[in-house]
């Protein structure tokens, strides 16, 4: 993995009328996992959108280093792809070559073996999640930028996301992760990047 | 242009996997253009003389009804920021997804043509011209109708938007596409009509991905 960096300089974003946040400014370097804190409507995601290139900020800068992994509160799956089309797919999107035994075994760890072969639509939102585990777990982007990825997930959910984040970081990975829950990670400490509206 | 080679190959899966909305293209197609010699009386002369055209509006509104999913689909799950991520450049997966539209709405029609002209008793040649300008025409359709429903995307009552945008720019090729087979009905070739439907095809092929492209990268700002 290259080294990866994440600068955010003096960055303001509005939507519409209203300024969601002015001057946030932070820099994360390689193994450094972050949580962006803010009630809802406080810019969360629209931080993260501008992080990831999705959003023109204001004003501003963002500095990158590293491919991008983004996972939004959108779970950009196709409901007519099974588990497995689905993310060979977003495995091509991002320029990776999809070998179908790291797929599968990806799903295994995702508890999600048994229903390869289903339709996206006939998967509880839980499971669908569970799809974008499985996409961190194959995905070598030294970027994750991750938008509430605790929604929908069980217990058994949130500690596969703890140890993915982990072993993310233990590679020299950076996170920034919005969430209004402590993230599942005991063994890397977790930076606060709060927002007030 | 790996790009082309994935948005191609999904967006043809996944047309694949639900036929039901080629083939309400085609009905749709079949259905209007068998209703207008019911309308218009069964005279062979005048059916001969208007169905170059009855066909083209058929065909070019049957083409239009897939465009509205064309991007919104993507937009509204989330897939289509996915694909803005993409290492690769936007035009090309825009090229495949276009691409993947013509195969499973133009080529189909296309195909389906000659069938329906003979309903109207046009000549052999009128056939030929017909179906080579739908062949040439088609694709223009879908690039245009393309770059129109990138620009309408999240826009409220995004369809009558696109409708609006879209079937204006259609009517240059509309006018060439019934022109050739026409000309071809008189005796007078169907050459010159061809040639600027083919001039159409690759100044669309050329400028259009780019354009829906920065109406894409609007749309998810």
């Amino acid at each position: 993995m290259n080294a990866a960096r994440l600068e955010v300089r003096s960055l303001a974003a509005s939507r519409g009328p209203v300024t969601l946040f002015r001057d946030v400014s932070f820099a994360l370097v390689p193994g450094e996992v972050a949580a962006v804190r803010g009630p809802n409507g406080s810019g969360k995601t629209t931080l993260l959108r501008c992080a990831a290139g999705l959003t023109r900020p204001d004003a501003g800068e963002v500095a990158r280093e590293g491919d991008v992994l983004f996972a939004g509160h959108l779970p950009g799956i196709k409901d007519d792809l099974t588990a497995l089309e689905n993310l060979a797919f977003a495995l091509r999107m991002r320029g990776l070559v999809p070998g179908e035994a790291g797929i599968l075994s990806a799903l295994e760890r995702a508890g999600l073996a048994a229903r390869r072969h289903v339709p996206a639509r006939r998967l509880s939102a839980g499971q669908r999640r569970r799809i974008g585990l499985a996409r961190l777990a194959l995905d070598p982007a030294a970027l994750w930028i991750l938008d509430e990825p605790l929604a929908a997930l069980d217990a058994d959910g949130e500690a596969m996301l703890g140890a993915l984040l982990e072993s993310h970081a233990g590679r020299g990975g950076i996170a920034l992760v919005a969430t209004h829950h402590p993230l599942p990670v005991a063994r890397v400490a977790v930076r606060d990047i709060a927002l007030r509206p | 242009m790996s790009g082309f080679g994935w948005a191609f190959a999904r967006d043809l899966t996944l047309a694949l996997r639900h036929p039901g909305g080629t083939m309400l293209t085609l009905a749709f197609f079949v259905l209007v253009a068998s209703l207008f010699p019911l309308g218009v009386g069964a005279d062979p002369q005048l059916l001969a003389r208007i169905g170059p055209g009855v066909i083209w509006v058929c065909a070019l509104l049957a083409a239009f009804l897939s465009l509205g999913s064309l991007f919104a689909d993507d937009f509204a799950d989330g897939t289509l920021e996915q694909m803005m991520l993409s290492p690769d450049p936007v035009f090309a997966w825009v090229s495949g997804k276009i691409a993947a539209h013509w195969m499973v709405s133009g080529l189909p029609l296309t195909l389906l043509s000659p069938l329906l002209g003979l309903q109207y008793g046009l000549s052999s040649e009128a056939l030929g011209a017909l179906a080579a300008a739908l062949l040439l025409g088609t694709p223009v359709l879908s690039l245009l109708g393309s770059a129109c429903a990138a620009l309408s995307l999240g826009a409220r009552g995004g369809g009558t938007l696109l409708a609006l945008l879209a079937l204006p720019l259609f009517v240059p090729v509309l006018i060439f596409g019934a022109g050739a087979a026409d000309a071809a009905a008189n005796g007078l070739g169907a050459g010159p009509h061809l040639s600027l439907l083919g001039a159409m095809l690759l100044a669309a092929a050329v400028a259009v991905p780019f354009a829906g492209a920065a109406a894409i990268r609007i749309a998810l700002d």
